[in-house]
């Protein structure tokens, strides 16, 4: 009987076992070993690993300007995805919210970017901003404005915006997906209420449709933020982080910290901070989305 | 009457500027993609001259030089084999945790799902370099499989919370009757359960699909033996080495993006159903 039993409850474990023993090996170990290797100063390779406390943190938050440099630039382009990509993507999904025509082709569409990977994007684009050949510049020349056209993503002035465009394009349609699914959970019935009672397209959105659409708004906002705060494809397949610093992010940083330069312990001090930020971001984002909610 | 009349005007209007602005977006999505279509057909000599969009005589040899000699081919198959094994790692594990969540009692049930899914929400950019150093420590550097199971790992916590929010969701009397009739978990699980799933598990199987397919960090960090490259690493490798060969450059990124588009376009209303569920979810 009691065979039984213990047979009974080990079979109920064996279900969970494989994904328990993956997630403990690749997700567990690497977490707390992150935190283990940032204090340390470790080429990767050597049997010595020498304990150093916070001395990469220190140099990592007073002595690395470079760093500091690559959380502008991600901020930016962040800063440039919530403002400018996802009022594109909530205009796009307030057109398609309507009863129009083909509105599941353009969604279809405006999707395919996303499903795209970084890297085919950014060689595509790469040609499209080249000084040469590039299209853009064909395109300027056509229009009559050739004095514009330059190497977009070699020149300092330009790299990070072009970056950003790529990255936008490329980002559009996924909020647009979500935005207008939350549209489209919006009772009817309060658009009718609304358009009886004789209230302009403005006083609509601004009354009914922005204070339901809310949740969705965070969540659009969270995503986007660490999404594009951890940008490196795109990245990696357009400039590499140049000209000089211009367009380096932190995951490159990090990468070129581990593989460029061996240093082990310092990426991964580099990871604790960043990871930090970006915790700190998302707090912020939820408490003051929340203080509105209740405006 | 006449008041309807200006309404009817005035909608028409909006509509065809909503319309005109919708096709310039779609335009502007569907161009770069035609764009390196075109291109890949062109040869060396008139790809930065030929601005067509339907080039009059199409080199489709570009594809074949690509698939051999600029080893596309090879990468093509890694990333069939890595993008097949991985989904159905994922499908299987996930399926059988989720299992077990919904359906068994065991003890820390609740504590392990907390701390499975919970993973799914904390970001921990750098975890890769401790990845890395622990691939390293189990010679999986440079192997299939150490390029395999991080990934079947990555796909778990949302595998979990996928299915087992629809496990939850099916009626108990199936289960019921099932063990009536004397069939044990693995069968209910193997014969009722994971049929029935079949929608969760396209949802699942999409996601998984193209992150695999599009994965770039871990290939570069994991492999560097060509044999083992799939399509995006191969891609950056070949531009690295070839750096102006745009037309075989072009040729490539079309043999990427080729099936990614077919499973897109094939199970496309189960992405939008995932991504709204997760939205509406939250």
């Amino acid at each position: 009987m009691n065979l039984q039993k213990i047979r009974l409850v080990a079979g109920n474990y064996v279900f969970i076992l494989p994904a328990l023993l993956l997630f403990a090996t690749f997700s567990l170990y690497p977490f707390f070993k992150v935190f283990q290797l940032s204090v340390m100063d470790w080429d990767g390779i050597s049997p010595k690993m020498v304990y150093v406390g916070f001395e990469n943190f220190k140099d990592l938050l007073f002595d690395n300007s470079v760093f500091w440099l690559s959380m502008r630039n991600a901020a930016f382009v962040t800063f440039l995805a919530l403002t400018v990509q996802n009022s594109l993507a909530l205009f796009l999904a307030w057109c398609c919210d309507r009863e129009i025509r083909g509105g599941n082709v353009y969604r279809v569409i405006f999707y395919l970017p996303p499903v795209l990977s970084g890297i085919v994007v950014g060689l595509i684009w790469n040609w499209i901003y080249d000084g040469h050949y590039g299209l853009l510049n064909h395109f300027l020349h056509f229009i009559g404005l050739g004095d514009l056209s330059r190497a977009w993503l070699s020149e300092g002035r330009t790299a990070l915006i072009a970056v950003s465009v790529i990255h936008m394009w490329k980002g559009f349609g996924w909020g647009f997906v979500i935005l207008l699914a939350g549209l489209q959970s919006i009772p009817r019935e309060l658009y009718e209420a609304a358009r009886v009672d004789g209230a302009s397209g403005w006083v609509v959105f601004k009354n009914i449709t922005a204070p339901l659409m809310i949740p969705v708004f965070i969540l659009v906002s969270i995503l986007t933020i660490l999404g594009t705060m951890q940008i490196f494809d795109i990245i990696i397949a357009t400039t590499g982080g140049g000209p000089g610093y211009h367009t380096e992010v932190p995951i490159t940083r990090i990468v070129t910290t581990m593989i460029g330069s061996s240093r082990f312990g310092y990426a991964c001090a580099m990871g604790v901070v960043f990871g930090l930020v970006l915790l700190a971001v998302s707090m912020i984002q939820i408490r003051v989305s929340k203080a509105m909610r209740q405006v | 009457m006449a008041r309807w009349g200006m309404d009817k005007w005035k909608h028409l209007g909006l509509s065809f500027f909503i319309h005109l602005f919708l096709i310039v977006v779609s335009l502007s999505c569907l161009f770069p993609l035609w764009w390196a279509f075109a291109s890949s057909l062109k040869t060396q000599g008139t790809v930065f001259t030929d601005l067509s969009l339907f080039p009059k005589s199409p080199h489709w040899g570009n594809y074949y030089t690509a698939w051999v000699q600029a080893d596309f081919g090879v990468y093509f198959l890694n990333s069939l084999f890595y993008t097949v094994t991985v989904v159905l790692g994922v499908i299987f594990i996930a399926s059988m945790a989720a299992f077990a969540f919904s359906r068994l009692h065991f003890r820390g049930k609740n504590v392990l799902f907390f701390i499975l899914i919970s993973t799914m929400m904390i970001p921990i950019p750098g975890s890769f370099i401790a990845l890395y150093v622990l691939l390293n420590k189990l010679h999986l550097v440079d192997t299939r499989l150490g390029y395999i199971l991080p990934q079947i790992n990555g796909g778990l916590a949302l595998g979990i919370f996928l299915l087992k929010t629809f496990f939850d969701d099916l009626p108990k009397e199936l289960e019921d009757s099932a063990r009536i009739d004397g069939c044990g978990r693995f069968r209910v699980y193997w014969h009722i359960a994971l049929p029935l799933a079949r929608p969760a598990i396209a949802v699942l199987a999409i996601f998984n699909i193209l992150a695999v397919w599009n994965e770039y960090l871990l290939a570069m960090l994991v492999l560097s033996n060509k044999n083992l490259m799939p399509l995006q690493r191969g891609l950056m490798v070949f531009q690295g080495a070839h750096i102006t060969e745009y037309p075989l450059l072009m040729a490539g990124i079309v043999i990427t993006v080729l099936p990614v588009l077919a499973a897109y376009l094939f199970l496309q209303k189960h992405i939008i159903k995932g991504i709204t569920a997760g939205a509406v979810k939250g």
